[in-house]
């Protein structure tokens, strides 16, 4: 076994101690262990990921002393190391962009807690992303969810109370339906571990035994991860939680909680029931309706808004759309395309948050768009890299999401039938809606300043340079995807 | 052809020559003149036009208005209730279909304690059977969750632990930046008087007996994990709510000597740090097939079980810490 396989187990082991190793600290000390883990994460995890485009195979790590079905288990393949390099990079990036919002808006005595929150949510995130075992995967979905509302509420004002609070509700409710489905599963088949169940859902499908049974789970789980990361029409608690919280929360939930529910999706689809089992019980086609509902609906909420960040936040329900859209297809273009979108989305959503608060920092902290006006000359590096992502969201070429559209199109078309037609039609209307949206907002903040600006600080330097970065990561991944998009297809190849 | 209007060769040949067919329209308007008269007139008609519209304009206002009140007096009264019966409806509906489709599923099921259930494989015959050989724990129980699946028994703990920090970003009043109470520090303290009981005598003296058994009780639990039913979650809760009893008692004054944030962080900080680093030298060795000096000894001894015995214990500190702290927060937001 070569060294680099531990990978990882040490992506993750070492996110856990970091967090329990942040409660003796202070503040600062925190901040720099939590940055300095998610560069080394970072690091670890693009390392894995050259090792495994050279071996081109997938392979199982054990933990402990015993092998799977008695022991744990952690299983790395491309898309796992891929998905974990992207999440380290957004923690890193949104982190640095907030820094200095994090000062000003968390309690001094509790900022060291923010931090642990982060790093422990780095953990769960790498944890879903690479574990092989059902049962772990329940057990860091409870950290991620408190982690997650932790993150809303640590700014501690009415807004994001209440926000934490709904976003509490709506996440317990879908942890119980999971473990229900969870224990139900394992009641059906005897198994925790994915490749076991896999085998034995197989054999039940094919007998035709514990039909009932076997429908009810893939539906439990389905919703229950549906409702963790707001398809609609489960988004109720979605714009609040966004639009309120500090600015790096906003960021980390938008871009890696809700996409590790969604990849964790995925690899309950390929790895644990079966993609073909999953369509068999049509629960693809309800994903494909609600994900064209929310396509529409998110986009339509967010052009009646009059707060940018939560017509931000607003969008992101359009967008989670687009994600289950191509999901619902059920093939494997349309999970591709997907999950592509889904690196997209999580690189400009990040950035989109970033940089609408540093433009409202411009403005007299106010949201609206009238007092935004000018704000894109007042701080260059949020104006550039919203522009950046609200292009990229928009769709247009040489954005990272004009290729999630076409590779979503590809896909209908290949599809063929009533559904193409529906994909396309809903691409379009979307992409006309998000136009609206987002070029309105882009014009209004190079629009000239109508009415008195009132002082603002400079914007600090480390969140400047951070926007930059991401705006060229946007770009980057715009028109450097083609690797990014073969190795995603590498990936899910070596799912199954 | 008219011969007012220019025929194509003629608009053709203005173009080439760079000069517009409006311009002469133009020139020919301006030789006329202007015509007083017919600017007055104009501007007679244009006020007319604008008091109709300003006409139709109001009558559309006061037309929304009337719906709008019809509609507002409406959704307050009728619609409300509407609404509202249609919701319950809705709710009740999609309940009894969740509940039908549950016991549908029920029925689906393998029966309870049936021998061939599918639950009934090879590894839980492999934990039965083999579970104390390899180990070294009687209590089967406690060898599945801190050797067999150690991980997810690690994430349970991390659950515990970012829970209690979560709960502190919440709660947790502190001095301000200059180190003195905070109004809102001074009035939960006062709240805190007011309300929980001081100097109760029949529970201090009922706590006083059975704080220290209980907190025994908790300890024995603890360290027979291995042996017994029971282990450091158990045992943990048990000794958490003999100090909550303690507290309740006797007061923040007296357990405040023994407990407080500092003792809570070192306590947590060090359970879990030697939970962490224990598991992941035995993870790191047995992922590799390296050697591990960690040998499950003889079953039935108290020191034996490898790392179940020091684990429940660093499990149960951190357990009977969260739940003192989730008390002592709920209350009054400190210790």
């Amino acid at each position: 076994m070569a060294f680099i396989q531990n990978v990882p187990f040490f992506s993750i082991i070492l996110s856990m101690i970091s967090g329990i190793f942040s409660s003796a600290l202070k503040r600062k000390a925190a901040r720099s262990v939590t940055i300095v883990l998610s560069a080394v994460v970072l690091a670890m995890n693009i390392m894995l990921t050259v090792f495994m485009l050279q071996t081109g195979e997938s392979y199982t790590y054990m933990m402990g002393h015993y092998p799977a079905p008695f022991g744990n288990e952690i299983r790395a393949g491309l898309l796992e190391s891929v998905m974990a390099s992207v999440f380290a990079l957004i923690l890193l990036m949104s982190l640095l962009g907030g820094l200095n919002k994090i000062d000003e808006q968390i309690q001094e005595q509790k900022q060291n807690l923010y931090f642990i929150m982060a790093d422990l949510m780095l953990a769960s995130l790498l944890a879903l992303v690479y574990t092989n075992d059902l049962f772990t995967a329940y057990v860091f979905i409870e950290i991620n969810t408190i982690a997650a509302a932790a993150l809303i509420m640590s700014r501690q004002n009415g807004h994001c109370l209440a926000a934490a609070t709904r976003y509490m509700i709506m996440n317990l409710l879908a942890s119980g339906l999971l473990l229900m489905g969870i224990t139900m599963l394992y009641g059906i088949t005897g198994h925790l571990l994915m490749s076991n169940i896999r085998e034995s859902v197989a054999n039940l499908f094919a007998t035709g035994e514990y039909h009932t049974s076997l429908t009810v789970v893939v539906v439990l789980i389905t919703v229950a991860l549906c409702i963790k990361s707001a398809l609609f029409p489960f988004q109720e608690w979605l714009p609040d939680a966004y639009g309120y919280s500090t600015p790096s929360s906003a960021a980390m939930l938008s871009s890696l909680i809700s996409k590790s529910y969604i990849f964790l999706l995925i690899k309950i689809f390929y790895r644990v029931i079966g993609m073909e089992v999953v369509v068999s019980t049509g629960m693809t086609n309800i994903l494909f309706l609600f994900g064209i509902i929310g396509m529409i609906l998110g986009s339509v909420s967010a052009i009646r808004e009059r707060d940018i960040r939560r017509m931000v936040a607003f969008s992101s329900v359009a967008q989670i759309g687009y994600i289950y859209m191509g999901l619902g297809l059920g093939t494997r273009e349309g999970v591709i395309a997907a999950i592509f979108h889904m690196i997209i989305h999580a690189a400009a959503k990040s950035m989109l948050f970033l940089s609408a608060s540093g433009l409202i920092d411009v403005s007299g902290d106010i949201k609206q768009f009238r007092p935004l006006r000018g704000s894109g000359y007042r701080h260059k590096a949020a104006g550039a890299a919203f522009t950046v992502g609200a292009l990229s969201m928009v769709g247009v070429p040489l954005f990272g999401g004009f290729l999630s559209k076409v590779y979503f199109a590809s896909s209908a078309l290949d599809f063929g039938g009533i559904r193409a037609v529906i994909v396309l039609a809903a691409l379009a209307v979307s992409t006309l809606l998000n136009t609206m949206y987002f070029l309105h907002t882009v014009i209004s903040i190079y629009r000239p300043a109508t009415q008195e600006v009132p002082a603002y600080n400079a914007p600090s330097k480390l969140s400047s340079a951070a926007l930059w970065v991401m705006a060229a990561v946007n770009v980057a991944l715009g028109t450097l995807s083609v690797p990014l998009y073969q190795a995603i297809a590498r990936g899910l190849d070596m799912f199954s | 052809m008219n011969s007012s209007k220019p025929s194509l060769k003629q608009k053709f040949t203005a173009w080439l020559e760079n000069a517009s067919m409006l311009d002469d329209a133009m020139e020919k308007d301006l030789a006329k003149g202007s015509d007083l008269k017919a600017q007055e007139n104009e501007k007679a008609v244009y006020e007319a036009w604008e008091q109709r519209q300003k006409n139709r304009h109001d009558t559309a206002v006061q037309e929304e208005h009337a719906l709008y009140e019809r509609i507002h007096h409406w959704t307050m009264t009728g619609g409300a209730k509407t609404a509202t019966i249609l919701y319950r409806l809705f709710c009740i509906f999609v309940c009894l279909a969740v509940t039908a489709f549950m016991l549908m599923m029920v029925l689906d099921m393998p029966a309870y304690g049936n021998a061939n259930s599918p639950v009934n494989n090879e590894v839980s015959a492999r934990y039965i059977e083999k579970g104390m050989e390899e180990t070294g724990a009687v209590n089967i129980v406690a060898g599945m969750i801190l050797d067999y699946r150690a991980f997810d028994t690690l994430g349970e703990s991390t659950v515990l632990f970012i829970a209690a920090c979560a709960v502190l970003t919440l709660l947790r009043i502190d001095l301000n930046r200059h180190g003195l109470p905070t109004e809102e520090l001074i009035a939960a303290e006062a709240d805190d008087r007011h309300h929980e009981p001081k100097d109760d005598v029949i529970l201090q003296r009922s706590a006083a007996l059975l704080v220290p058994i209980i907190l025994l009780f908790g300890i024995y639990i603890i360290f027979n994990g291995h042996l017994s039913p029971g282990g450091g979650f158990s045992g943990g809760a048990i000794i958490g709510a003999g100090m909550i009893l303690y507290l309740n008692a006797f007061g923040f004054k007296a357990t405040g000597k023994i407990m407080n944030f500092r003792v809570f962080t070192v306590i947590t900080f060090c359970s879990l740090m030697f939970y962490g680093l224990a598991k992941t030298y035995s993870f790191f060795t047995g992922a590799n097939h390296l050697h591990s000096i960690i040998s499950p000894g003889i079953p039935g001894n108290i020191f034996s079980a490898g790392l179940i015995l020091p684990l429940n214990i660093a499990v149960g500190m951190v357990v009977a810490c969260t739940m003192y702290v989730f008390y002592a927060l709920f209350r009054k937001g400190g210790m």
